[in-house]
């Protein structure tokens, strides 16, 4: 076993150049992330966390610092290496599903596994075991556009899981998504997250924040808190009735 | 408990315990199980105050029960209650109140109040999702009463992010 942090990040910066001035958005980052944990990134919008998790990603370069995925160093890799590397290890989830549209949803999400190298038997029957824990079976054949946003989601989730990514990468998922369908993407990562998968998340829904092991809170690109979620309770059986009384 | 009493009595005329009965069916789990004593000193109240009036009703082998009306005035009461608005949240509460003095006298550094009341936040919200998913799913009353809690503490989350970026 290795005692490899999936994510590490040293004295990470990035600074974008807005006509020829610099506009730091993230200022020295240190993050670790182990093996299994699933951190949400919190803070006001400008704060870098977006940023943050596209250079974790490598969908945007690091102006310095270091980045780290499974013990190997992979902020001085090129482009290609960067593919090579996402779709080997990394799963993403945006706001936007970005779906391919003149695909069937089956091969959207069979697509990133052939990528990975996987063989077309493997690829089906990990696409069709996917769709199946996600409800979307009846769904294999349709085109995205065909689908309610909370569905394309959650074919956008079976995507990013399709290649058994060591990480899933995810920017404000439910950031579209009506009360309804973001439960069923929070359940979906609650499962996903029970079953050992390692998830990076940005998100300004407190919903979807609390059901993560940490949080990690960034202002100014800079991290100023981070910390375990605990519980709250003050009856371990309450009901709702109870909530009169936590607004007290 | 007084208006709540009133719009049941404005129905139909009942006696204490069904008062009772009805508030916990209504509600379901969304309202914390009213105590009966509770409702007889309410209700005596509201008769000294001429809203209810309280009839004895014979039962054989039983002592009398008494069951309750609504009067005039009482209906002047609820009609009162139910066309004021109800109060909005309160801002300017005890963590605001920290927020603004505790850094004068040194006690306390805004930040870390801010980070600690949004992990307090956090925490709740984890427990109002397993709260959520312990209801009842037909349990209506009670889901939206969960639902606005979870929105609420989320506008608070999104209050601190203010504090936060004004204050540093």
């Amino acid at each position: 076993m290795s005692a490899d942090p999936v994510v590490s990040t040293v004295n990470l910066v990035k600074i974008y150049q807005s006509g020829g001035v610099p506009v730091p958005a993230v200022r020295g980052v240190d993050l670790r992330v182990e093996s299994g944990e699933f951190v949400a990134i919190m803070g006001p919008s400008g704060s870098g966390k977006s940023t943050l998790v596209h250079m974790l990603g490598g969908l945007d370069a690091r102006t310095s610092g270091e980045i780290w995925l499974d013990g190997r160093r992979a902020d001085t890799l090129g482009e290609s290496a960067w593919a090579l590397l996402r779709r080997q290890k990394i799963g993403f989830v945006f706001q936007f599903f970005n779906l391919i549209a003149n695909m069937t949803v089956a091969d959207n999400v069979e697509l990133p596994a052939l990528l990975a190298g996987a063989s077309p038997r493997e690829a089906r029957e990990r696409r069709e075991r996917l769709l199946g824990a996600l409800g979307l079976t009846g769904r294999a054949d349709a085109a995205p556009a065909q689908l309610a946003g909370g569905e394309q989601q959650r074919v956008a989730l079976a995507r990013a899981l399709a290649n058994k990514p060591s990480l899933l990468l995810a920017d404000e998922p439910t950031g579209n998504l009506d009360s309804r369908n973001t439960r069923d993407v929070l359940k979906l990562l609650a499962d996903v997250h029970r079953d050992g998968q390692t998830i990076i998340l940005v998100t300004h829904d407190a919903r979807v924040a609390s059901l993560a092991d940490r949080v990690v809170s960034l202002l100014d690109g800079q991290i100023v808190d981070d910390g375990v979620v605990g519980t709250f309770r003050r009856r371990p059986k309450g009901t709702a009735g109870d909530v009169v009384e936590l607004r007290g | 408990m007084r208006p709540f009493l009133l719009a049941l009595l404005a129905k139909e005329p009942a006696h204490g315990y069904e008062l009772k009965q009805a508030l916990e069916q209504i509600f379901g789990s969304a309202y914390p199980s009213p105590n009966i004593g509770q409702i007889y000193v309410t209700l005596g109240r509201l008769e000294k105050d001429g809203l209810v009036r309280a009839v004895d009703v014979e039962q054989s082998n039983r002592p009398n029960k008494k069951v309750y009306y609504l009067t005039a005035a009482g209906r002047d009461a609820l009609d009162a209650w139910a066309d004021e608005p109800a109060e909005g949240p309160r801002v300017r509460d005890e963590f605001f109140m920290k927020l603004v003095l505790a850094p004068m006298t040194g006690i306390a550094d805004r930040m870390t109040l801010i980070n600690r009341q949004r992990r307090h936040y956090i925490a709740l919200m984890r427990d109002l999702n397993e709260l959520s998913e312990r209801t009842d799913p037909g349990d209506r009353v009670a889901l939206l009463l969960i639902e606005g809690a979870m929105l609420h503490l989320q506008a608070d989350l999104d209050w601190l992010d203010r504090c936060q970026e004004d204050l540093s």
